[in-house]
């Protein structure tokens, strides 16, 4: 879910950005946009249509059309999964798995990535202007669901005719949409890798989602949701959120080892409440870089839809049910030092599949990385993925 | 491939649904893949093992035999094959139990703690028997509840199950154990191959 992926500590103390210009849509140019005509029953009960839905594409579809990877984003990704994110000018969120000869091998595989329903990079989102009202969405926008964000996206599959992914692939929130679209969609994936998730947000990162949007909430500029109407940015509140949201991607351990109490451009301590600690300083930074391509609504629509995810609840406390239908080849992933969506609780999945005598592999990977885990340069977990798709795909 | 993985092959069924428990690197569960068409899972300890499964494209969890074969509903496999590793868990019975609950039945491989050269081994040397098949130390060897042929048998009736097939692998050849030869094979057989039911 970090999509800065590991800065370097940042070299000057950081402060919360003063100000900047509200989020700016016009970024269209480089974004390719489907417009979703199927009417969309959410599941709070709005019907939505003719709404955007933005995408992008890697590698080809082959002849037959069984060689796309759906991959899905979490929290705070975006559908420019690798090469240069055309917008933020940053390297794309996993680059580090998908790209040529990767464990996503997009010379192999037709990668197609899209933004979810609810986020900030041309999908249809609090961001946009209500048709009805003429005025920017904010907070009258729907609350959307991970089962409504997997309903959105099942258009590309028929817009691009497949029939059948060969995978469906995310970790984090993206896990959580590979469950949901595997129990919604049975048969149309061979495979399915969700990746450092759940199948129902625990209370801890309910707690967590919580604390972040009352952040931003909290932040006068928020204005309950019309800061672009006002032409400003609840940014301090955003960046708060971030920085807390950043601390429970990392481990302990991970963090000891990175910053542990070192001085941040300084010989000793200075008695006030700059950043004396490195670890502050790159907290702030990650705060700052952040609110530069985030849209606040965005971010509490998105930790919402991930707080209302219980896939357990949705089939009446069997798990297993959710999978009944579907002959998908399951692929479980976990790390040692995830504590936010900790090893039992992909397990659980696990042991669900098995109870119905799924196919389905698991393994969890060594790593102090925390939960960022997935996006980074982790070996053991980048093979295991590569191997997976790759056997996988000649069986 | 172990020298085994013949026999047990031929005790399983064409296309049967099979649990490898202790899978290792997977080698035998691709024998039987080749051999017998069989859909194969496995369980496996290792991560590092269940990474080498993985890159053969196998379907293996990573998980202790001991906590995890309870999500295994009861007989949702054909067979479950237990190779060289009753010896290494905590608790044996309890995974006899577990592998012939899930199982319909259970092919178990047990190396003979009874062989002469063990015995002769302990008899003059004095000391906790290293082998080839048994290379580690008494202090760090996984293998903490080592068993006899003879053993096993006596462990079939008190935890009540049943041998259906017992073979005895001497010198890479294999031979049927019944009562009559039983004192015979436990003296010289390195490998004793059981499939057992409930």
């Amino acid at each position: 879910m970090n999509c800065e992926r590991s800065k370097k500590t940042a070299k000057k103390v950081f402060f919360l950005p003063i100000q900047i210009l509200a989020f700016d849509m016009n970024i269209k140019e480089n974004i390719k946009t489907l417009i979703i005509k199927r009417p969309l029953k959410l599941d709070c009960g709005q019907i939505i249509n003719d709404y955007p839905l933005a995408y992008e594409t890697y590698g080809s579809l082959n002849e037959n059309k069984d060689n796309a990877i759906l991959v899905c984003h979490a929290l705070t990704g975006d559908q420019f999964i690798t090469g240069l994110n055309p917008v933020t000018k940053k390297e794309g969120w996993w680059s580090y798995a998908v790209g040529p000869n990767k464990s996503i091998d997009t010379n192999k595989y037709f990668v197609i990535c899209a933004n979810v329903i609810g986020g900030c990079m041309g999908s249809f989102g609090p961001s946009h202007i209500n048709q009805k009202t003429k005025k920017i969405y904010g907070t009258d926008f729907p609350v959307i669901t991970i089962n409504d964000i997997v309903n959105a996206q099942i258009n590309l599959l028929d817009h691009f005719e497949i029939k059948k992914l060969f995978s469906v692939v995310g970790g984090s929130m993206g896990g959580m949409q590979v469950l949901q679209f595997v129990s919604n969609f049975p048969e149309r994936t061979k495979t399915a890798v969700p990746i450092a998730c759940t199948s129902s947000h625990s209370a801890q990162n309910i707690a967590f989602n919580e604390l972040g949007r009352q952040a931003i909430t909290a932040d006068h500029n928020w204005i309950d949701g019309k800061y672009s109407s006002k032409n400003t940015v609840p940014d301090k509140g955003l960046a708060v959120a971030r920085m807390a949201a950043h601390i429970t991607y990392l481990s302990k351990k991970g963090l000891q080892e990175k910053f542990g109490r070192k001085l941040q451009e300084r010989d000793d301590l200075k008695f006030g409440f700059d950043a004396d600690f490195q670890i502050e300083s790159y907290l702030r930074y990650q705060g700052s870089v952040f609110v530069d391509r985030f849209d606040a609504n965005s971010y509490l629509y998105i930790t919402r839809a991930m707080d209302y995810f219980d896939l357990v609840k949705q089939f009446d406390g069997n798990l297993s049910n959710a999978f009944k239908d579907t002959k998908a080849k399951f692929f479980v992933i976990s790390f040692t030092s995830d504590w936010l969506y900790p090893t039992q609780e992909n397990k659980d999945i696990v042991i669900a599949l098995n109870a119905i005598g799924a196919n389905v592999g698991f393994v969890e990977i060594e790593s102090d990385k925390g939960h960022d885990s997935f996006l980074l340069d982790v070996p053991d977990f980048l093979e295991a993925l590569k191997n997976f798709l790759d056997k996988s795909y000649i069986e | 491939m172990k020298s085994e993985y013949k026999i047990i092959a031929d005790i399983i069924t064409e296309n049967a649904r099979v649990l490898d428990v202790g899978c290792d690197d997977g080698s035998l569960m691709e024998f039987l893949k080749i051999e017998k068409n069989v859909d194969i899972r496995g369980i496996e300890i290792s991560k590092k093992k269940v990474q080498t499964c993985i890159s053969k494209g196998l379907t293996v969890i990573e998980g202790d035999a001991e906590f995890d074969l309870k999500q295994f509903p009861d007989k949702s496999f054909d067979y479950v094959v237990l190779g060289q590793t009753l010896q290494a868990f905590i608790n044996p019975e309890i995974v006899i139990k577990e592998l012939l609950r899930v199982g319909n039945k259970a092919v178990v491989t047990i190396p003979n703690f009874g062989h002469w050269k063990v015995r002769l081994n302990l008899l003059f040397q004095g000391t906790m028997p290293v082998t080839k098949t048994l290379p580690n130390e008494w202090y760090n060897t996984p293998n903490i509840h080592m068993c006899t042929i003879k053993d096993f048998f006596e462990f079939s009736k008190t935890i009540d199950f049943k041998i259906f097939k017992s073979l005895a692998l001497i010198n890479k050849n294999v031979s049927i154990i019944n009562s009559s030869n039983l004192p015979f094979k436990n003296l010289f057989c390195e490998l004793g191959i059981f499939l057992i039911e409930e």
